[in-house]
């Protein structure tokens, strides 16, 4: 939007005459624009108390040594007070470049960007290919195919995880399918790479469905005289495909990959539920975070909350380039 | 179909080159639909299969049987269940499960409500920074809120109350749902509320008289939303739900299997009970969550 108007009011945002003074100006705002304040106020307030206040302590914690055996807690009738101390930056060095810090913070980070990039890849590609025939109007049972597709998504994560660690136990369906047909039987739940393989696989598995619907009314979306048109010039199935399916998805894709990206870099179920504490170097820095703060004793609450605002910021950064990348030739918003 | 009026839709995945014999066409376009069947059935089959496993496992009465599941067809039984129903606490968890979802749904879409308005019609000081304040809460780790939620909640003896995992699941419901109804606000045209504006309304009056009523349909999306995912989030309920009478079924499921037992035929029934309904409600309204989930990203 070039010329923002104000369509609840009809004023021009273009029209003002020349700023006045702070005073006046806070005085105008708010006569102008007091209802839009009032109307925002319960998200403000609720994001104030319910995200912003735990924000701005969870970055106080960061910055002390506190766990669980120092922390304010009520044994039986016995209230202890909070002994933890101020300890400044200390938690983040540590954790980028501490002792330990390959082991504890680098390979995690690691293997987060691979498993991000790798689900995100594979989501987006198989997800275009099915909605791409899914597209065909003249293919029968569409629907039919379409309800199926959908199902991984439609059952909630929690249950179909659990349907997948009976599937990839030791003597489960996979490794007894694999075994008739003589191949190797890995020890998917066990062994660290075949630990990620999975873990790649069923978030696969539960992700396309989204990015196919999402796609496929993308691509219904698209003006069909542009394909005609593409024909009329001698365009062969691959370059309309390059040159007007692609274009044409742009806008939707972009929200789709961004989607993608934040949800599974913060996608916490899928390694949790599969795994528990068994899995210590296929966890991704979520389950890490949280395996610091509550899957062990005693409890590095502090550490915890540092990871925590460690990938919040890895969010920022990202969120910040893509949406930089994408408005790169346009003036066009991505989100 | 001539050559000329080629049919746009099946664009990519049909060749077409210069024109051609009828024939030669007819059996290329058969090919491609075979092709694309041929695919489909096994993408489908994929997507179909762990879950009627999880159903066929869920029929055996041993529970070891998914470790060998030709003999669940001879004693096939419907025992998982009628336990599952009458001996465990499963009732206890949809009453919690109900409850926090609900509740997130109700809190998230009224504050959300008017705030999506807002931001849709009205350009105000501030504007952008909102807006970017609503995106970047969709993006938080849990990591990032779950010690302080937890620290927080305890000094205020929230931990295993339904009212605390409410308010963590608000957290991230309420942003999100200003951010879809923005979306959908955007979809109702502006000259509505001049219309309103002309005939004396005030701001809210034409937010609640005329836009909040044709808004139904949006209001429910977000909603629906709101309910799928508290009723599917594990980490915090999981964290902050101690007594197993206050479990959600995240969290109840995952009960089953303790270090010293692993009732996974149970397991299997339980989870079959939770995804029916789940699923079946979700089918109902897929096809508006979509538009809606992409509708807040395509406008600017």
């Amino acid at each position: 939007m070039t010329v923002a108007i104000d369509r609840a009011t009809g004023r021009r945002r273009g029209d003002r005459t020349p700023r006045p003074g702070l005073g006046t100006r806070l005085k105008h705002g708010y006569q102008k624009h007091w209802y839009a304040y009032a109307m925002i106020a319960p998200v403000v307030i609720v994001l104030g108390v319910l995200v912003l206040y735990p924000l701005a302590y969870g970055f106080y914690l960061t910055l002390t040594d506190a766990d669980s055996l120092n922390s304010a807690r009520t044994i039986g009738v016995n209230e202890i007070e909070a002994t933890y101390k101020f300890v400044g930056f200390d938690n983040y060095a540590d954790i980028l470049w501490g002792d330990t810090a390959y082991d504890r913070f680098w390979s995690h980070f690691i293997w987060t960007v691979v498993w991000t990039a790798a689900c995100v890849t594979l989501h987006y590609c198989i997800g275009l290919g099915l909605a791409l025939l899914l597209n065909q109007k003249n293919l029968r049972g569409r629907t039919f195919y379409r309800l199926i597709l959908v199902l991984p998504w439609a059952v909630p994560t929690f249950v179909t995880v659990f349907g997948w660690r009976f599937m990839l136990a030791d003597a489960g369906i996979i490794n007894s399918a694999l075994e008739t047909l003589h191949l190797p039987t890995p020890l998917w739940l066990e062994d660290t790479f075949w630990q990620r393989f999975a873990a790649i696989m069923v978030n696969t598995w539960c992700g396309v469905p989204f990015m196919m619907v999402s796609l496929l009314g993308g691509l219904q979306s698209i003006d069909s005289s542009l394909y005609e048109a593409a024909e009329m010039d001698g365009a062969n199935a691959w370059q309309r495909f390059r040159h007007v399916t692609l274009p044409g998805l742009r806008s939707v894709s972009s929200t789709v990959v961004l989607l993608g990206v934040i949800w599974t870099f913060n996608q916490f179920a899928i390694i949790f539920l599969l795994f528990g504490n068994t899995a210590p170097d296929a966890q991704i820095l979520v389950t890490w975070a949280y395996q610091l703060g509550f899957g062990q004793q005693p409890r590095e609450f502090a550490q915890s909350a540092a990871y925590g605002i460690l990938l919040l910021a890895v969010l920022i950064v990202f969120t910040s380039f893509y949406r930089r990348w994408l408005n790169r030739d346009e003036q066009q918003l991505a989100i | 179909m001539t050559t000329t009026t080629v049919t746009p839709a099946t664009g990519p995945a049909e060749q077409a080159e210069a024109p051609r014999t009828p024939a030669r066409r007819g059996r290329r376009r058969a090919g491609n639909a075979l092709a694309s069947h041929v695919v489909l059935t096994v993408a489908s089959l994929v997507a179909l299969f762990p879950i009627a496993w999880l159903v066929f496992l869920s029929l055996g009465p041993d529970k070891d049987d998914y470790l060998h599941p030709g003999e669940i067809w001879g004693k096939m039984t419907f025992d998982n269940y009628s336990f599952v129903l009458q001996n465990t606490n499963f009732w206890e968890w949809l009453k919690s499960s109900l409850i926090v979802s609900l509740g997130t749904t109700v809190i998230g879409v009224m504050a959300a409500a008017t705030t999506g308005y807002a931001v849709s019609r009205m350009r105000f000081p501030g504007y952008r920074r909102l807006m970017w304040v609503l995106l970047l809460t969709q993006m938080f780790p849990i990591a990032v809120l779950i010690v302080p939620m937890y620290q927080i909640l305890s000094d205020l003896q929230l931990i295993d109350s339904y009212l605390g995992l409410v308010l963590v699941y608000c957290s991230t419901a309420v942003p999100y749902c200003a951010w879809l109804l923005k979306g959908y606000f955007d979809t109702i045209p502006f000259e509505i509320d001049e219309a309103g504006r002309v005939d004396g309304l005030s701001p809210f009056g034409t937010f609640f008289r005329l836009i909040l009523p044709l808004a139904r349909p949006g209001l429910a999306v977000a909603g629906f939303y709101s309910f799928i995912t508290a009723f599917g989030e594990v980490a915090f309920a999981s964290t902050f739900m101690l007594s197993d009478t206050k479990y959600t079924f995240a969290v109840g499921l995952q009960s089953f299997v303790s270090e010293h037992d692993a009732q996974r035929n149970l397991m299997a029934a339980t989870a079959v009970l939770i995804a029916i309904p789940v699923s079946a409600f979700f089918y109902l309204v897929q096809k508006n969550l979509v538009t809606g989930l992409t509708a807040g990203g395509t406008k600017g």
